[in-house]
C-alpha cells in the first residue's frame, strides 16, 4: 500500500522531469527568453580587483524584507565596488529592527574592517551603531537615516532624502498640470513611505489624496487602485511608492476607465520601458546602486586614505526624475539589475 | 432495523424520518451565518458608499473577490476534511515563478511553463499530503515547513536563476497571449468589465459543491473530517482523501499562480506571504468548522465576496484602511459565533 504510494510521487516527479525534457526540446518559443538575453550580452565582463590593499571585510546590514528588488539593486552596487576595491563583502537584512540590531552586533564582534547599515528605525539601532563606532569599526548609514548618522558617530550618510524626492514629485507633478493626485502606500506604517507623500503633498499645488494597499497581494494592490479610481474620477495622476506596482496601477486604470498618468518612486526593468512607451509619465529614481557602490567605496577611501565624502552633510543619490527621452539609455541597465 | 416501539399511548418515531420545515433546512445549512453577513455588509457599504452600487464597482469588487474566492474553495474543502495549508498564500507564487522562468530559461513556449507549473505545483501537493498521511504529523506543522521552505525557496531559486528578485519579463514570448486569454482576460458585460477569474471562481465553487454533495469523494471528505477513526473503520480511504484534498489546493494555487504571472507578467518573488490566512478566513467566515466535517463550497464563496466588499468598500467609502484588519478581525468573530450559535439552535431542535 505504502509502496504503491511512494510510485505515485515517483510518477509524478518521473511526469515533471519527462514533460521538462520534452518542452526544452519541442516546444521553444522563437522571441525573448533566456536565448535572446544571451545573445544581447557577449560575455558580460567579470569584475576583478583594481588595487593591491589587504582584502578588507566590509559588511551591510539593512532593513530589507525577503526579496526586494530595491535592495537587491543596492547589493549589487556593493558587489560591484567590492570586487573593484578586493573587499569581501557580507551582507544580511531583516525588517525587524531588534534582529538588524543584532546583526550589526553580529558583524562587530567578528571585527570587520568596515560597516554599511541602514537607520530605518534609527532608535533601535543606536546602540549597535555607536558600538561598532567605539570598536573602531568605521560606519557609514545608507539610505534612510540622514538625521541621525552623524549622532551616531557614522563617518557619512548616502542616500536620498524621502521628503525630498517626495517634492520633486509634487514640482514634477505641478508642471504637467495635475489637479488632483493618488498616493499610493504599499506597506502601512513605513515610515519613508509617509515621508514621501507627505514631502509631495508639501509641494503639490492640486489636491493629494493617501491610498494604502496590500504590498504582498498584487490582485489586490490592482483592485483597490481601481477601487479608488472608480469612485474619484477627478483623479488625474496615480504615484506609486515602488516600480512593482506601477504596472498594477497602469492596469488599474485601464480596467476603471481613468485617464490618470501614472508615476513612479524607484525604477526597473518594466517601468524603464513602460516609460519609453509612454505608459507612464515620469519616475523618480534614487539610485539603489550608487547607495551600495559609494558606501563600500567610501569605507576603502577612508580606510587607504581616510577620506571623507559630504563635509558632514548627507551625499544625496536623488531624486533624479526620469522621463521617456532618459528611458530608452536605462532600458538595458534596468534589464541587467543595476538601475 | 426494527420499527420503534414505543410505551403504549406516546407516539415514537424514527428521528430520521421527522418532517423538517424548510425553515430548519435553511438554519442547518453553514453557509446562512456568512450569507447574512454579506447581505448587511453589502447593505452597509451600498448606504455609506456612493460609488459602490456603481456596476463598473461590481467588477472590481467581483475581481479582488474571486482572486481570494478561488483559493478559498479548496481550502474550504481541506478544512471539512480537517486539516490546514499554511503554504497555500507563497503557493500560488511558486506556482507563478516556476512556469515564468522555465519558460524564460529554456526560452519555450509559455504554454510549456505553465503545464510544467502545474505538475510541480501538483507534486508539492502531494507532498503536503504524503507527509501529513506518512509520518501522523499535525497539518499545521507539516504545512509551516512547507511553507517557510516555498518562501526560502522562491526566493533563492529565483536569485539564483535570474540573478535578481523578481523573474524577468514573458510577455514577448510565443504563446503568452493565448494563455493571458485563459488566465487573466475580461469579458465585457453591458459596458462593464469583468476578469476572467470571476468565471474560474465560479466553476470552481460549482464544481466543489457537486463533489461535497454528490461524489463518493464528498461523502468521504466530510467522513475524514468528522472522525478518521470512525470513517477508516467503515471503509473510506483516509489518506488517499487527504491527499486528494491537497491536491485540489495546488491545483487551484496553480490558477492564481497563472493569473498572478500572465497578469502581470513579471513576478516578485517574495509575494503571497500572509495570503494563506486570507483563504482560511474567508473559509471560516464562510461556516467551515476549524475541527472539519463542517461546512461548504459556496460558503467560502460568500467568504471571499465579503472579504472583497470590505476591503473595497473601505476605498469607495473614502475610510482610513488603518482600521481595516480591525474590521475583518470582528467579521471573523462574530460569523464564527454566529455559525455556532446556529448550530447549537439546530442541534438542540432535532
Amino acid at each position: 500500500m505504502t509502496r504503491l504510494r511512494t510510485g505515485g510521487v515517483r510518477a509524478v516527479v518521473g511526469a515533471v522531469l519527462a514533460l521538462a525534457l520534452t518542452g526544452a526540446l519541442a516546444g521553444c518559443s522563437s522571441t525573448g527568453g533566456k536565448r535572446a538575453e544571451d545573445a544581447r550580452k557577449a560575455a558580460e565582463a567579470q569584475g576583478r580587483a583594481a588595487v593591491d590593499t589587504p582584502r578588507w571585510t566590509v559588511a551591510m546590514v539593512t532593513h530589507s524584507g525577503d526579496g526586494d528588488t530595491f535592495w537587491d539593486i543596492v547589493q549589487k552596487g556593493a558587489k560591484q565596488a567590492a570586487a573593484k576595491d578586493n573587499i569581501n563583502f557580507l551582507y544580511a537584512h531583516s525588517d525587524e529592527a531588534q534582529q538588524q540590531a543584532q546583526l550589526i552586533d553580529s558583524y562587530v564582534a567578528k571585527g570587520v574592517d568596515g560597516l554599511i547599515v541602514t537607520l530605518a528605525k534609527p532608535d533601535a539601532m543606536k546602540a549597535a551603531v555607536e558600538k561598532a563606532v567605539k570598536a573602531g569599526i568605521p560606519v557609514i548609514t545608507v539610505n534612510s537615516g540622514a538625521e541621525q548618522s552623524k549622532a551616531y558617530g557614522a563617518l557619512t550618510h548616502i542616500g536620498q532624502d524621502e521628503t525630498v524626492a517626495g517634492e520633486a514629485v509634487g514640482e514634477e507633478l505641478d508642471k504637467r498640470g495635475k489637479k488632483k493626485a493618488l498616493c499610493v502606500l504599499h506597506e502601512q506604517g513605513n515610515v519613508g513611505h509617509e515621508q514621501r507623500c507627505a514631502g509631495t503633498k508639501k509641494t503639490f499645488g492640486g489636491e493629494l489624496v493617501n491610498l494604502y494597499v496590500d504590498g504582498t497581494n498584487m490582485p489586490d494592490v490592482k483592485a483597490s487602485i481601481e477601487a479608488k479610481l472608480q469612485s474619484d474620477k477627478d483623479v488625474d495622476a496615480v504615484v506609486t511608492l515602488g516600480a512593482p506596482f506601477a504596472d498594477a496601477a497602469v492596469q488599474a486604470a485601464k480596467s476603471a476607465g481613468s485617464k490618470a498618468e501614472i508615476d513612479t518612486f524607484d525604477l526597473n526593468a518594466k517601468v524603464a520601458t513602460a516609460l519609453q512607451a509612454g505608459t507612464l509619465g515620469f519616475a523618480v529614481d534614487q539610485q539603489p546602486y550608487l547607495q551600495g557602490y559609494e558606501a563600500v567605496d567610501l569605507i576603502w577611501l577612508y580606510r587607504y586614505n581616510a577620506n571623507v565624502l559630504g563635509g558632514g552633510k548627507p551625499v544625496l543619490t536623488g531624486p533624479q526624475i526620469i522621463t521617456k527621452d532618459d528611458a530608452a539609455k536605462l532600458v538595458e541597465y534596468a534589464e541587467r539589475g543595476t538601475r | 432495523m426494527s420499527s420503534p416501539t414505543g410505551a403504549p399511548g406516546i407516539d415514537h418515531v424514527d428521528e430520521r424520518l421527522l418532517r423538517t420545515t424548510p425553515l430548519k433546512k435553511l438554519l442547518a445549512r453553514p453557509e446562512l451565518g456568512s450569507v447574512v453577513g454579506a447581505v448587511a455588509v453589502f447593505v452597509f457599504f451600498a448606504v455609506v458608499a456612493d460609488s459602490f452600487l456603481k456596476p463598473s464597482s461590481l467588477g472590481t469588487v467581483l475581481y479582488a473577490a474571486s482572486t481570494i474566492g478561488i483559493m478559498a474553495v479548496p481550502v474550504a474543502l481541506l478544512m471539512i476534511g480537517g486539516e490546514f495549508d499554511l503554504s497555500a498564500g507563497v503557493l500560488v507564487t511558486s506556482s507563478a515563478l516556476v512556469s515564468s522562468m522555465f519558460s524564460y530559461q529554456m526560452t519555450a513556449n509559455v504554454w510549456v511553463g505553465v503545464g510544467v507549473s502545474l505538475l510541480v505545483t501538483l507534486a508539492i501537493g502531494v507532498f503536503n499530503g504524503f507527509m501529513l498521511t506518512r509520518t501522523k504529523l499535525p497539518s499545521f506543522i507539516i504545512t509551516l515547513g512547507t511553507f517557510l521552505m516555498l518562501t526560502g525557496l522562491n526566493l533563492g531559486l529565483t536569485k539564483l536563476i535570474s540573478g535578481t528578485v523578481s523573474t524577468k519579463t514573458i510577455a514577448d514570448m510565443e504563446g503568452f497571449s493565448s494563455a493571458r486569454k485563459l488566465f487573466a482576460s475580461q469579458l465585457t458585460i453591458g459596458g462593464v468589465e469583468f476578469k476572467v477569474t470571476i468565471l474560474w471562481w465560479l466553476g470552481l465553487v460549482a464544481l466543489a459543491t457537486w463533489i461535497l454533495l454528490r461524489t463518493r469523494f464528498g461523502n468521504w471528505i466530510f467522513a475524514v473530517g468528522g472522525g478518521a477513526d470512525a470513517a477508516r473503520a467503515v471503509g473510506v480511504p483516509v489518506y488517499r482523501t487527504k491527499i486528494g484534498l491537497y491536491m485540489g489546493v495546488a491545483f487551484c494555487a496553480w490558477i492564481s499562480g497563472q493569473h498572478l504571472l500572465l497578469s502581470f507578467d513579471v513576478v516578485q518573488s517574495g509575494e503571497g506571504v500572509g495570503n494563506e490566512l486570507i483563504y482560511i478566513i474567508a473559509a471560516v467566515i464562510g461556516g467551515c468548522l476549524i475541527t472539519g466535517g463542517y461546512g461548504s463550497a459556496i460558503g467560502s464563496a460568500v467568504g471571499a465576496l465579503i472579504f472583497g466588499m470590505t476591503s473595497k468598500g473601505i476605498v469607495y467609502a473614502e475610510w482610513n484602511p488603518d482600521w481595516f484588519k480591525f474590521f475583518l478581525g470582528a467579521m471573523l468573530l462574530l460569523a464564527t459565533l454566529l455559525n455556532a450559535w446556529i448550530r447549537k439552535r439546530v442541534e438542540a431542535t432535532k
